[in-house]
Protein backbone atom coordinates (compact mmCIF):
# COMPACT_ATOMS: atom_id res chain seq x y z
CA UNK A 1 0.00 0.00 0.00
CA UNK A 2 1.15 3.49 -0.64
CA UNK A 3 0.83 6.45 1.60
CA UNK A 4 -0.02 9.32 0.05
CA UNK A 5 3.49 11.81 0.36
CA UNK A 6 2.46 14.87 2.43
CA UNK A 7 2.62 18.05 0.29
CA UNK A 8 3.70 20.96 2.94
CA UNK A 9 0.78 23.67 2.59
CA UNK A 10 -0.34 26.62 4.68
CA UNK A 11 -3.39 23.93 5.67
CA UNK A 12 -0.95 21.21 6.73
CA UNK A 13 1.51 23.11 8.62
CA UNK A 14 -1.71 24.78 10.41
CA UNK A 15 -2.73 21.62 11.45
CA UNK A 16 0.67 20.65 12.77
CA UNK A 17 0.47 23.69 14.74
CA UNK A 18 -2.73 23.08 16.34
CA UNK A 19 -1.45 19.81 17.87
CA UNK A 20 1.83 21.47 19.07
CA UNK A 21 0.61 24.99 21.14
CA UNK A 22 -1.81 23.08 23.66
CA UNK A 23 0.18 23.39 26.78
CA UNK A 24 -1.54 26.34 28.65
CA UNK A 25 -1.31 28.13 32.05
CA UNK A 26 1.17 26.24 34.00
CA UNK A 27 0.89 27.14 37.83
CA UNK A 28 3.69 29.92 38.62
CA UNK A 29 5.77 28.00 40.77
CA UNK A 30 6.13 25.41 37.74
CA UNK A 31 6.85 27.89 34.76
CA UNK A 32 10.22 28.34 35.47
CA UNK A 33 10.38 31.57 35.53
CA UNK A 34 8.97 32.03 38.75
CA UNK A 35 10.80 30.95 41.79
CA UNK A 36 8.46 27.89 43.97
CA UNK A 37 10.67 29.56 47.05
CA UNK A 38 9.26 32.88 46.40
CA UNK A 39 7.38 34.28 49.41
CA UNK A 40 4.79 35.60 47.10
CA UNK A 41 4.42 32.32 44.90
CA UNK A 42 0.82 32.46 46.29
CA UNK A 43 0.27 35.89 45.86
CA UNK A 44 0.86 36.72 42.62
CA UNK A 45 -2.28 36.01 40.32
CA UNK A 46 -2.14 32.87 38.85
CA UNK A 47 -2.37 33.31 34.47
CA UNK A 48 -5.30 30.65 34.84
CA UNK A 49 -7.17 32.41 37.07
CA UNK A 50 -7.88 35.38 34.79
CA UNK A 51 -7.53 34.37 31.61
CA UNK A 52 -9.98 31.47 31.38
CA UNK A 53 -12.67 33.85 31.95
CA UNK A 54 -11.75 35.56 28.67
CA UNK A 55 -12.83 34.27 24.99
CA UNK A 56 -10.56 31.80 24.49
CA UNK A 57 -8.00 31.07 21.73
CA UNK A 58 -5.60 28.17 21.09
CA UNK A 59 -2.23 29.51 20.87
CA UNK A 60 0.02 32.78 22.65
CA UNK A 61 -2.09 33.60 26.36
CA UNK A 62 -5.30 31.22 24.61
CA UNK A 63 -6.85 34.80 24.72
CA UNK A 64 -8.66 36.32 22.02
CA UNK A 65 -7.51 40.16 23.47
CA UNK A 66 -9.61 41.54 20.28
CA UNK A 67 -12.77 39.96 21.37
CA UNK A 68 -11.82 40.72 24.69
CA UNK A 69 -11.47 44.23 24.19
CA UNK A 70 -14.90 44.19 22.22
CA UNK A 71 -16.78 42.39 24.43
CA UNK A 72 -16.07 44.89 27.55
CA UNK A 73 -14.60 41.20 29.26
CA UNK A 74 -11.68 44.15 29.97
CA UNK A 75 -11.46 47.71 30.12
CA UNK A 76 -8.10 48.78 30.12
CA UNK A 77 -7.35 52.32 30.35
CA UNK A 78 -6.28 54.22 27.45
CA UNK A 79 -4.45 56.95 29.19
CA UNK A 80 -2.70 57.75 32.34
CA UNK A 81 -2.18 61.49 32.16
CA UNK A 82 -5.56 63.94 31.32
CA UNK A 83 -3.98 65.51 28.31
CA UNK A 84 -2.78 62.90 26.37
CA UNK A 85 -4.50 62.60 22.57
CA UNK A 86 -6.39 59.14 22.16
CA UNK A 87 -5.74 58.70 18.48
CA UNK A 88 -7.59 55.98 16.32
CA UNK A 89 -7.83 54.88 12.42
CA UNK A 90 -9.72 52.88 10.73
CA UNK A 91 -8.51 51.58 7.57
CA UNK A 92 -7.48 48.86 6.00
CA UNK A 93 -4.25 47.92 4.22
CA UNK A 94 -3.71 44.64 1.85
CA UNK A 95 -0.63 43.52 1.30
CA UNK A 96 0.21 41.53 -1.85
CA UNK A 97 3.78 40.75 -1.74
CA UNK A 98 3.41 36.77 -0.71
CA UNK A 99 4.29 34.61 -2.81
CA UNK A 100 1.80 31.38 -2.74
CA UNK A 101 0.55 31.90 0.66
CA UNK A 102 -3.42 34.00 0.56
CA UNK A 103 -2.81 38.26 0.72
CA UNK A 104 -2.14 40.01 4.31
CA UNK A 105 -5.23 42.17 5.66
CA UNK A 106 -3.41 44.87 8.32
CA UNK A 107 -6.32 45.83 9.99
CA UNK A 108 -5.52 50.03 11.74
CA UNK A 109 -8.90 49.81 13.94
CA UNK A 110 -7.89 46.90 15.75
CA UNK A 111 -4.38 48.31 16.14
CA UNK A 112 -5.13 52.07 17.42
CA UNK A 113 -7.41 50.43 19.61
CA UNK A 114 -4.47 48.88 21.65
CA UNK A 115 -1.61 51.02 20.12
CA UNK A 116 -1.03 54.49 19.25
CA UNK A 117 0.99 55.11 16.14
CA UNK A 118 3.66 55.90 16.97
CA UNK A 119 4.44 52.60 18.56
CA UNK A 120 4.85 51.57 14.48
CA UNK A 121 5.29 54.63 12.65
CA UNK A 122 7.65 55.80 11.26
CA UNK A 123 10.54 53.37 12.78
CA UNK A 124 8.61 50.19 11.76
CA UNK A 125 6.63 50.80 9.29
CA UNK A 126 6.15 53.76 6.62
CA UNK A 127 3.29 55.73 6.20
CA UNK A 128 2.60 54.86 2.63
CA UNK A 129 0.76 51.56 1.21
CA UNK A 130 3.21 49.54 -0.28
CA UNK A 131 6.30 51.33 0.29
CA UNK A 132 7.87 49.03 3.69
CA UNK A 133 10.06 46.31 2.63
CA UNK A 134 8.95 42.91 4.79
CA UNK A 135 9.04 39.35 4.26
CA UNK A 136 7.94 35.94 6.33
CA UNK A 137 11.57 35.42 7.66
CA UNK A 138 12.18 38.91 8.83
CA UNK A 139 8.78 38.61 10.39
CA UNK A 140 9.38 35.49 12.11
CA UNK A 141 13.16 36.58 13.45
CA UNK A 142 11.20 39.36 15.36
CA UNK A 143 11.06 42.50 12.25
CA UNK A 144 7.73 44.06 11.17
CA UNK A 145 4.51 42.43 12.47
CA UNK A 146 6.83 40.31 14.12
CA UNK A 147 7.90 42.76 16.55
CA UNK A 148 4.97 42.05 18.65
CA UNK A 149 3.16 39.18 16.42
CA UNK A 150 5.55 36.31 18.58
CA UNK A 151 6.58 38.57 21.39
CA UNK A 152 3.26 39.66 22.91
CA UNK A 153 0.26 39.88 20.34
CA UNK A 154 -1.35 36.58 18.88
CA UNK A 155 1.79 34.56 17.80
CA UNK A 156 2.91 33.46 14.15
CA UNK A 157 2.21 29.77 14.06
CA UNK A 158 -1.73 31.74 13.42
CA UNK A 159 -1.01 32.05 9.75
CA UNK A 160 -4.13 32.91 8.57
CA UNK A 161 -5.10 35.14 10.50
CA UNK A 162 -2.98 37.56 9.11
CA UNK A 163 -2.90 35.59 5.31
CA UNK A 164 -6.35 36.19 5.08
CA UNK A 165 -7.22 37.45 1.53
CA UNK A 166 -7.16 34.95 -0.84
CA UNK A 167 -4.96 35.74 -3.81
CA UNK A 168 -6.35 36.51 -7.26
CA UNK A 169 -6.70 32.91 -8.79
CA UNK A 170 -7.04 31.31 -5.56
CA UNK A 171 -10.02 29.23 -4.37
CA UNK A 172 -9.80 30.22 -0.74
CA UNK A 173 -7.19 28.35 1.31
CA UNK B 1 10.81 30.58 0.05
CA UNK B 2 12.31 27.32 1.76
CA UNK B 3 13.85 28.93 4.45
CA UNK B 4 10.36 30.43 5.36
CA UNK B 5 9.41 26.62 5.65
CA UNK B 6 12.44 25.85 7.61
CA UNK B 7 11.88 28.70 10.09
CA UNK B 8 8.06 27.66 10.50
CA UNK B 9 9.06 24.18 11.36
CA UNK B 10 11.01 25.25 13.79
CA UNK B 11 8.78 27.02 15.99
CA UNK B 12 7.33 23.66 16.20
CA UNK B 13 10.12 22.14 18.66
CA UNK B 14 9.14 22.98 22.03
CA UNK B 15 10.61 25.69 23.98
CA UNK B 16 12.44 25.56 26.69
CA UNK B 17 10.40 27.75 29.16
CA UNK B 18 7.18 27.12 29.60
CA UNK B 19 5.91 30.39 31.26
CA UNK B 20 3.24 32.86 30.45
CA UNK B 21 3.17 34.10 26.60
CA UNK B 22 4.54 37.67 27.28
CA UNK B 23 6.14 37.42 30.35
CA UNK B 24 9.17 39.26 30.55
CA UNK B 25 12.43 38.77 32.93
CA UNK B 26 14.39 41.55 34.15
CA UNK B 27 17.96 40.60 35.06
CA UNK B 28 20.82 43.14 34.02
CA UNK B 29 21.76 43.94 37.85
CA UNK B 30 19.17 42.22 40.20
CA UNK B 31 20.94 38.68 40.75
CA UNK B 32 24.29 41.15 41.32
CA UNK B 33 22.48 43.18 43.81
CA UNK B 34 21.39 39.67 45.70
CA UNK B 35 17.94 40.19 44.48
CA UNK B 36 15.91 37.43 42.66
CA UNK B 37 15.48 38.77 38.92
CA UNK B 38 11.93 40.83 37.96
CA UNK B 39 9.06 38.98 36.31
CA UNK B 40 6.75 41.56 34.51
CA UNK B 41 3.73 39.82 33.14
CA UNK B 42 2.46 41.56 30.00
CA UNK B 43 -0.97 39.63 30.17
CA UNK B 44 -1.94 40.77 34.03
CA UNK B 45 -1.20 44.49 32.51
CA UNK B 46 -3.13 44.28 29.25
CA UNK B 47 -6.16 43.82 31.10
CA UNK B 48 -6.21 46.99 32.35
CA UNK B 49 -3.80 49.33 30.25
CA UNK B 50 -3.70 49.31 26.37
CA UNK B 51 -0.50 48.80 25.20
CA UNK B 52 0.00 52.79 24.90
CA UNK B 53 -0.08 53.19 27.85
CA UNK B 54 3.04 52.22 28.60
CA UNK B 55 4.96 52.03 25.17
CA UNK B 56 3.68 55.94 24.34
CA UNK B 57 2.69 58.03 27.38
CA UNK B 58 5.04 56.59 29.51
CA UNK B 59 7.59 56.24 26.98
CA UNK B 60 9.04 52.41 27.37
CA UNK B 61 10.97 51.32 24.44
CA UNK B 62 9.23 48.06 22.88
CA UNK B 63 12.82 45.92 22.97
CA UNK B 64 13.24 43.59 25.75
CA UNK B 65 16.45 45.10 27.66
CA UNK B 66 16.17 48.39 25.98
CA UNK B 67 14.98 50.57 28.92
CA UNK B 68 17.88 51.00 31.48
CA UNK B 69 14.88 50.19 34.26
CA UNK B 70 16.60 50.98 37.72
CA UNK B 71 15.33 50.37 41.35
CA UNK B 72 16.70 54.42 41.99
CA UNK B 73 14.40 55.34 38.89
CA UNK B 74 11.71 53.17 40.39
CA UNK B 75 11.90 54.92 43.65
CA UNK B 76 11.92 58.49 41.92
CA UNK B 77 9.07 57.43 39.98
CA UNK B 78 9.95 56.56 36.69
CA UNK B 79 9.90 53.07 34.78
CA UNK B 80 7.99 50.64 37.01
CA UNK B 81 7.77 53.60 39.54
CA UNK B 82 5.65 55.37 37.04
CA UNK B 83 2.50 53.66 38.24
CA UNK B 84 4.05 51.78 41.63
CA UNK B 85 3.77 54.79 43.57
CA UNK B 86 1.04 53.90 46.09
CA UNK B 87 -1.47 55.80 44.07
CA UNK B 88 -2.18 53.40 40.54
CA UNK B 89 -0.66 50.42 41.81
CA UNK B 90 0.70 48.87 45.14
CA UNK B 91 4.13 50.85 45.95
CA UNK B 92 7.78 50.21 45.43
CA UNK B 93 7.93 48.64 49.01
CA UNK B 94 6.29 45.56 48.00
CA UNK B 95 9.91 44.27 47.05
CA UNK B 96 8.84 40.30 46.57
CA UNK B 97 6.49 40.96 44.00
CA UNK B 98 8.42 42.56 41.57
CA UNK B 99 11.68 40.03 42.60
CA UNK B 100 9.87 36.93 42.08
CA UNK B 101 12.09 35.05 39.54
CA UNK B 102 14.51 32.11 39.49
CA UNK B 103 18.04 33.39 40.12
CA UNK B 104 20.35 33.06 37.33
CA UNK B 105 17.45 33.85 34.29
CA UNK B 106 18.86 35.72 31.22
CA UNK B 107 16.75 39.37 30.79
CA UNK B 108 14.10 37.91 27.91
CA UNK B 109 10.70 37.37 27.02
CA UNK B 110 8.79 34.18 27.37
CA UNK B 111 7.66 33.98 23.24
CA UNK B 112 4.55 31.56 23.52
CA UNK B 113 4.16 28.58 25.05
CA UNK B 114 5.94 26.24 21.86
CA UNK B 115 6.16 29.01 19.38
CA UNK B 116 9.45 30.58 19.37
CA UNK B 117 9.08 34.73 18.66
CA UNK B 118 12.10 37.28 18.88
CA UNK B 119 12.50 35.77 22.29
CA UNK B 120 14.31 33.02 20.87
CA UNK B 121 16.79 34.27 18.62
C1 LIG C 1 0.61 48.18 14.56
C2 LIG C 1 1.30 49.10 13.71
C3 LIG C 1 0.60 50.35 13.23
C4 LIG C 1 -0.03 51.32 13.98
C5 LIG C 1 -0.25 51.35 15.49
C6 LIG C 1 -0.45 52.35 13.06
N1 LIG C 1 -0.08 52.01 11.78
FE1 LIG C 1 -0.35 53.12 10.09
N2 LIG C 1 0.44 51.63 8.95
C7 LIG C 1 0.93 50.44 9.45
C8 LIG C 1 1.33 49.59 8.34
C9 LIG C 1 1.88 48.17 8.45
C10 LIG C 1 1.08 50.33 7.16
C11 LIG C 1 1.37 49.88 5.73
C12 LIG C 1 2.80 50.21 5.39
C13 LIG C 1 3.21 49.69 4.06
O1 LIG C 1 2.42 49.04 3.35
O2 LIG C 1 4.37 49.94 3.69
C14 LIG C 1 0.53 51.62 7.59
C15 LIG C 1 0.15 52.65 6.72
C16 LIG C 1 -0.34 53.87 7.12
C17 LIG C 1 -0.68 54.95 6.23
C18 LIG C 1 -0.60 54.93 4.69
C19 LIG C 1 -1.92 54.48 4.14
C20 LIG C 1 -1.98 54.53 2.63
O3 LIG C 1 -3.07 54.31 2.11
O4 LIG C 1 -0.95 54.75 1.98
C21 LIG C 1 -1.11 56.00 7.01
C22 LIG C 1 -1.59 57.37 6.54
C23 LIG C 1 -1.06 55.55 8.39
N3 LIG C 1 -0.59 54.25 8.42
C24 LIG C 1 -1.44 56.31 9.47
C25 LIG C 1 -1.51 55.86 10.78
C26 LIG C 1 -2.04 56.63 11.90
C27 LIG C 1 -2.56 58.07 11.79
C28 LIG C 1 -1.96 55.85 13.00
C29 LIG C 1 -2.43 56.15 14.42
C30 LIG C 1 -3.82 56.54 14.55
C31 LIG C 1 -1.38 54.57 12.57
N4 LIG C 1 -1.13 54.61 11.22
C32 LIG C 1 -1.12 53.51 13.43
C33 LIG C 1 1.04 50.07 10.77
C34 LIG C 1 0.56 50.79 11.85
C1 LIG D 1 1.40 38.89 11.92
C2 LIG D 1 0.97 38.62 10.58
C3 LIG D 1 1.51 37.39 9.84
C4 LIG D 1 1.46 36.08 10.26
C5 LIG D 1 0.87 35.52 11.54
C6 LIG D 1 2.06 35.31 9.20
N1 LIG D 1 2.46 36.12 8.17
FE1 LIG D 1 3.35 35.54 6.41
N2 LIG D 1 3.53 37.50 5.85
C7 LIG D 1 3.08 38.58 6.58
C8 LIG D 1 3.45 39.81 5.88
C9 LIG D 1 3.14 41.23 6.33
C10 LIG D 1 4.14 39.41 4.71
C11 LIG D 1 4.74 40.34 3.64
C12 LIG D 1 3.63 40.81 2.75
C13 LIG D 1 4.05 41.90 1.79
O1 LIG D 1 5.15 42.45 1.93
O2 LIG D 1 3.23 42.23 0.91
C14 LIG D 1 4.17 37.94 4.71
C15 LIG D 1 4.73 37.15 3.70
C16 LIG D 1 4.66 35.78 3.65
C17 LIG D 1 5.10 34.95 2.53
C18 LIG D 1 5.67 35.47 1.23
C19 LIG D 1 7.11 35.08 1.04
C20 LIG D 1 8.06 35.76 1.97
O3 LIG D 1 9.11 35.18 2.29
O4 LIG D 1 7.78 36.86 2.45
C21 LIG D 1 4.86 33.64 2.88
C22 LIG D 1 5.13 32.38 2.05
C23 LIG D 1 4.29 33.64 4.21
N3 LIG D 1 4.17 34.95 4.64
C24 LIG D 1 3.93 32.51 4.91
C25 LIG D 1 3.46 32.49 6.21
C26 LIG D 1 3.24 31.29 7.00
C27 LIG D 1 3.51 29.87 6.52
C28 LIG D 1 2.77 31.70 8.22
C29 LIG D 1 2.42 30.85 9.44
C30 LIG D 1 3.53 30.06 9.97
C31 LIG D 1 2.68 33.16 8.19
N4 LIG D 1 3.10 33.60 6.96
C32 LIG D 1 2.20 33.92 9.24
C33 LIG D 1 2.38 38.54 7.77
C34 LIG D 1 2.14 37.42 8.54
C1 LIG E 1 3.32 47.28 17.83
C2 LIG E 1 2.77 45.94 17.95
C3 LIG E 1 2.16 45.31 16.71
C4 LIG E 1 2.68 45.27 15.43
C5 LIG E 1 4.00 45.85 14.94
C6 LIG E 1 1.73 44.54 14.62
N1 LIG E 1 0.66 44.12 15.40
FE1 LIG E 1 -0.96 43.09 14.75
N2 LIG E 1 -1.77 43.17 16.62
C7 LIG E 1 -1.16 43.73 17.72
C8 LIG E 1 -2.04 43.61 18.87
C9 LIG E 1 -1.74 44.08 20.28
C10 LIG E 1 -3.21 42.96 18.41
C11 LIG E 1 -4.45 42.59 19.25
C12 LIG E 1 -4.64 41.11 19.35
C13 LIG E 1 -3.60 40.38 20.19
O1 LIG E 1 -2.93 40.98 21.04
O2 LIG E 1 -3.44 39.16 19.99
C14 LIG E 1 -3.00 42.69 16.99
C15 LIG E 1 -3.93 42.04 16.18
C16 LIG E 1 -3.73 41.77 14.84
C17 LIG E 1 -4.68 41.08 13.99
C18 LIG E 1 -5.99 40.47 14.45
C19 LIG E 1 -7.19 41.23 14.01
C20 LIG E 1 -8.47 40.54 14.43
O3 LIG E 1 -9.51 41.08 14.07
O4 LIG E 1 -8.42 39.51 15.10
C21 LIG E 1 -4.11 40.98 12.74
C22 LIG E 1 -4.71 40.35 11.49
C23 LIG E 1 -2.81 41.62 12.81
N3 LIG E 1 -2.62 42.07 14.09
C24 LIG E 1 -1.93 41.71 11.75
C25 LIG E 1 -0.73 42.40 11.78
C26 LIG E 1 0.15 42.55 10.64
C27 LIG E 1 -0.11 41.99 9.25
C28 LIG E 1 1.20 43.29 11.05
C29 LIG E 1 2.40 43.77 10.24
C30 LIG E 1 2.10 44.47 9.01
C31 LIG E 1 0.99 43.59 12.48
N4 LIG E 1 -0.18 43.03 12.88
C32 LIG E 1 1.88 44.30 13.27
C33 LIG E 1 0.07 44.33 17.76
C34 LIG E 1 0.90 44.57 16.67
C1 LIG F 1 2.33 48.16 32.14
C2 LIG F 1 3.21 48.48 31.09
C3 LIG F 1 3.13 47.73 29.76
C4 LIG F 1 2.01 47.47 29.01
C5 LIG F 1 0.56 47.84 29.30
C6 LIG F 1 2.48 46.80 27.83
N1 LIG F 1 3.84 46.65 27.88
FE1 LIG F 1 5.04 45.84 26.45
N2 LIG F 1 6.66 46.03 27.65
C7 LIG F 1 6.64 46.58 28.91
C8 LIG F 1 7.96 46.43 29.51
C9 LIG F 1 8.36 46.90 30.89
C10 LIG F 1 8.76 45.76 28.57
C11 LIG F 1 10.24 45.37 28.72
C12 LIG F 1 11.12 46.54 28.39
C13 LIG F 1 12.56 46.32 28.67
O1 LIG F 1 12.98 45.20 28.95
O2 LIG F 1 13.33 47.30 28.58
C14 LIG F 1 7.92 45.55 27.39
C15 LIG F 1 8.36 44.94 26.21
C16 LIG F 1 7.57 44.80 25.09
C17 LIG F 1 8.05 44.31 23.80
C18 LIG F 1 9.47 43.89 23.45
C19 LIG F 1 9.55 42.42 23.19
C20 LIG F 1 10.85 41.99 22.62
O3 LIG F 1 10.85 40.97 21.92
O4 LIG F 1 11.90 42.63 22.82
C21 LIG F 1 6.95 44.30 22.97
C22 LIG F 1 6.91 43.88 21.50
C23 LIG F 1 5.82 44.77 23.72
N3 LIG F 1 6.23 45.06 25.00
C24 LIG F 1 4.54 44.87 23.21
C25 LIG F 1 3.42 45.22 23.95
C26 LIG F 1 2.07 45.16 23.43
C27 LIG F 1 1.69 44.74 22.03
C28 LIG F 1 1.27 45.57 24.44
C29 LIG F 1 -0.25 45.66 24.46
C30 LIG F 1 -0.96 44.47 24.09
C31 LIG F 1 2.11 45.89 25.58
N4 LIG F 1 3.42 45.64 25.25
C32 LIG F 1 1.66 46.36 26.80
C33 LIG F 1 5.58 47.21 29.51
C34 LIG F 1 4.27 47.20 29.06
C1 LIG G 1 0.67 51.69 33.70
C2 LIG G 1 0.90 51.42 35.09
C3 LIG G 1 1.87 50.31 35.48
C4 LIG G 1 3.19 50.19 35.12
C5 LIG G 1 4.02 51.13 34.26
C6 LIG G 1 3.67 48.99 35.76
N1 LIG G 1 2.65 48.41 36.48
FE1 LIG G 1 2.78 46.65 37.49
N2 LIG G 1 0.82 46.82 38.04
C7 LIG G 1 0.00 47.90 37.75
C8 LIG G 1 -1.30 47.69 38.38
C9 LIG G 1 -2.49 48.65 38.33
C10 LIG G 1 -1.21 46.47 39.07
C11 LIG G 1 -2.32 45.82 39.92
C12 LIG G 1 -2.30 46.46 41.27
C13 LIG G 1 -3.33 45.88 42.21
O1 LIG G 1 -3.75 44.74 42.01
O2 LIG G 1 -3.67 46.59 43.16
C14 LIG G 1 0.13 45.95 38.83
C15 LIG G 1 0.59 44.73 39.33
C16 LIG G 1 1.86 44.24 39.12
C17 LIG G 1 2.33 42.95 39.57
C18 LIG G 1 1.54 41.92 40.36
C19 LIG G 1 0.76 40.99 39.48
C20 LIG G 1 -0.08 40.04 40.29
O3 LIG G 1 -0.03 38.84 39.98
O4 LIG G 1 -0.76 40.48 41.21
C21 LIG G 1 3.65 42.85 39.22
C22 LIG G 1 4.58 41.68 39.48
C23 LIG G 1 4.01 44.07 38.53
N3 LIG G 1 2.90 44.89 38.48
C24 LIG G 1 5.26 44.34 38.05
C25 LIG G 1 5.58 45.48 37.34
C26 LIG G 1 6.93 45.78 36.86
C27 LIG G 1 8.16 44.93 37.09
C28 LIG G 1 6.84 46.96 36.19
C29 LIG G 1 7.95 47.70 35.44
C30 LIG G 1 8.74 46.94 34.50
C31 LIG G 1 5.45 47.39 36.25
N4 LIG G 1 4.72 46.48 36.96
C32 LIG G 1 4.97 48.54 35.64
C33 LIG G 1 0.32 48.98 36.96
C34 LIG G 1 1.55 49.20 36.35
C1 LIG H 1 7.46 47.54 40.74
C2 LIG H 1 8.44 46.50 40.70
C3 LIG H 1 9.59 46.53 41.71
C4 LIG H 1 9.51 46.58 43.06
C5 LIG H 1 8.25 46.66 43.91
C6 LIG H 1 10.86 46.53 43.56
N1 LIG H 1 11.74 46.43 42.51
FE1 LIG H 1 13.78 46.35 42.66
N2 LIG H 1 13.89 46.37 40.61
C7 LIG H 1 12.83 46.37 39.76
C8 LIG H 1 13.34 46.34 38.40
C9 LIG H 1 12.49 46.30 37.14
C10 LIG H 1 14.74 46.36 38.49
C11 LIG H 1 15.77 46.25 37.35
C12 LIG H 1 15.90 44.75 37.11
C13 LIG H 1 17.18 44.30 36.47
O1 LIG H 1 17.40 44.58 35.30
O2 LIG H 1 17.94 43.55 37.15
C14 LIG H 1 15.06 46.36 39.91
C15 LIG H 1 16.37 46.34 40.41
C16 LIG H 1 16.67 46.22 41.76
C17 LIG H 1 18.03 46.08 42.27
C18 LIG H 1 19.29 46.04 41.43
C19 LIG H 1 20.15 47.26 41.55
C20 LIG H 1 19.49 48.54 41.13
O3 LIG H 1 19.62 49.53 41.85
O4 LIG H 1 18.80 48.59 40.13
C21 LIG H 1 17.92 45.98 43.64
C22 LIG H 1 19.06 45.83 44.64
C23 LIG H 1 16.51 46.07 43.96
N3 LIG H 1 15.79 46.21 42.80
C24 LIG H 1 16.01 45.99 45.22
C25 LIG H 1 14.67 46.16 45.56
C26 LIG H 1 14.17 46.23 46.92
C27 LIG H 1 15.03 46.10 48.17
C28 LIG H 1 12.83 46.43 46.83
C29 LIG H 1 11.82 46.64 47.97
C30 LIG H 1 12.12 47.77 48.83
C31 LIG H 1 12.48 46.45 45.42
N4 LIG H 1 13.63 46.28 44.67
C32 LIG H 1 11.21 46.57 44.91
C33 LIG H 1 11.50 46.35 40.08
C34 LIG H 1 11.00 46.43 41.35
Amino acid sequence: MKLPKPRLSLALLSALLAGTVGAQWLPLGKDQVHDPQSPVIDILQAPGEALSQLPPDDAGNHVRWVDALRGGYIQPRSTIFDNTQVRLLDQDIVMRNTGSAAYVRFPHRVHTEWLDCSNCHDYLFQRKAGATRMNMLGILSGEACGRCHGAVAFPLTDCKRCHSVPADGQVGQ
Amino acid sequence: MKRVWGVAFALLLPAGAAAEYGDVVLNRYSDDAGMRPVVFPHWFHRMRFRCKVCHHELGFEMRVGANDVTMEGIIQGRYCGMCHNGDVAWSAENCDLCHSGLPGLKTHIVGGHRTGGPGRW
